[in-house]
């Protein structure tokens, strides 16, 4: 039996349990918020237009409250899948705190409220971004996408790329090359992101019968697929630097951070990781045989960061001189 | 009231989601009215007399 196949009873047979709070921030999946607010401030910073800091500071909190309405929406419709994964499983839904149509509910009315709010403070254009972005990732990524075809999170991918092109467009009004190229390379680096971390947990997609790439195609052609993507995100990483978005510094952050990802890669693809079932119980724990995947998921949040901080830095930083 | 069988614990949390919730509302309201006064002030500051 699929996952897919699976009633959506987990919520309503403990939905008697009172919801906290805290479970719905839980529901805002705040990690990957702080990702999307991080790269979304970075673009609206690196668009180098004046910007009231109010308003500015208003755009990131629409972008972070619609990240955080998209994976509301995403826990709406894939509690039964979350509830056969141990990295998932103890969501609010799944667990019964919260019923669906509430989390969707939810995600809906946040939806709404970050728009509306980009719209006033950031224009048309961001709040048309920011819409698209939350209606991708919610209704194309999670209902179709995720379930049905191993490219799941390459073209999803795009929801997660979207956020420092929103920003941009906050402040600037218009989205030029520049700020595509920071759209580019998201998207570029979440294949080896997500596809490292799945080697290593592939036994939980496999039961929840999610087609990750691990899963569908088998771990070889997994990290052959994760250095391809590796060998074209480490030039692309660079681009900034000849298009003069980038200085010194992210040219050293892209350089040095590129190459260590290529190697990583290399050592991966060299490696039998997600050869052999491994069921880890956080998202860093991994025995012996995964460890170059964790190595490379964990590199991966470090060279991102490095990327988007010296921009943030560089940008930023020239507009305080 | 009848029909409706709601233990402390749930009232509680349900009274603590409401109160969020106000806040919440509360909160987008000021958060427009904020960007109202940022786009008006600034509309009206570079106004032609």
């Amino acid at each position: 039996m699929t996952a897919a196949a699976l009633p959506h009873t987990a919520s309503e047979t403990k939905a008697a349990q009172p919801a906290r709070w805290n479970d719905y921030i839980a529901l805002l999946k705040p990690r990957v918020m702080s990702l999307v607010v991080f790269t979304g401030a970075t673009g609206l910073v690196a668009a180098d237009r004046p910007i009231s800091p109010i308003l500015a500071a208003i755009a990131i909190l629409c972008i972070a409250v619609g990240a955080g309405a998209a994976g509301a929406l995403n826990m709406a419709f894939d509690s039964d899948i979350d509830a056969l994964m141990r990295r998932t499983k103890n969501r609010p839904v799944p667990q019964g705190r919260i019923a669906r149509g509430d989390a969707a509910f939810f995600g809906g009315t946040l939806s709404l409220f970050s728009v509306t709010l980009m719209w006033m403070a950031g224009g048309d254009l961001a709040a048309a971004l920011l819409a698209f972005t939350i209606a991708f990732y919610a209704g194309v990524y999670t209902v179709w996408l995720k379930r049905s075809t191993p490219q799941n999170i390459v073209i999803g991918g795009l929801a997660g790329a979207l956020p420092p092109v929103i920003g941009w467009a906050a402040a600037a009004h218009a989205v030029p090359l520049n700020a595509w190229l920071l759209c580019a390379i998201i998207f570029m680096w979440t294949p080896p992101h997500f596809w490292a971390l799945s080697l290593y947990i592939k036994g939980d997609y496999e039961a929840a019968g999610v087609p990750m790439m691990p899963v569908a195609k088998g771990a070889k052609s997994t990290r052959l697929q994760i250095l391809i993507y590796s060998l074209i995100l480490a030039p692309l990483g660079f681009l900034p630097v000849l298009t003069h978005l980038g200085g010194a510094l992210y040219a050293a952050c892209a350089a040095g951070g590129g190459a260590a990802f290529v190697i990583l890669a290399w050592r991966l693809y060299r490696s039998n990781a997600g050869d052999h079932e491994e069921r880890p119980t956080g998202l860093y724990d991994s025995k012996a045989e995964g460890r170059p995947a964790r190595d490379l998921f964990a590199f991966s949040l470090l060279y991102l960061t490095a990327l988007f901080a010296a921009l943030l830095i560089e940008h930023g930083l020239g507009a305080l001189l | 009231m009848t029909g409706f069988n709601e233990s402390p614990e749930a009232a509680k949390a349900r009274s603590r989601r409401n109160i969020a919730m106000a806040l919440g509302l509360a909160g987008f309201v000021i958060l427009i009215f904020v960007v109202t006064l940022v786009r008006l002030g600034g509309n009206v500051a570079h106004r032609a007399f």
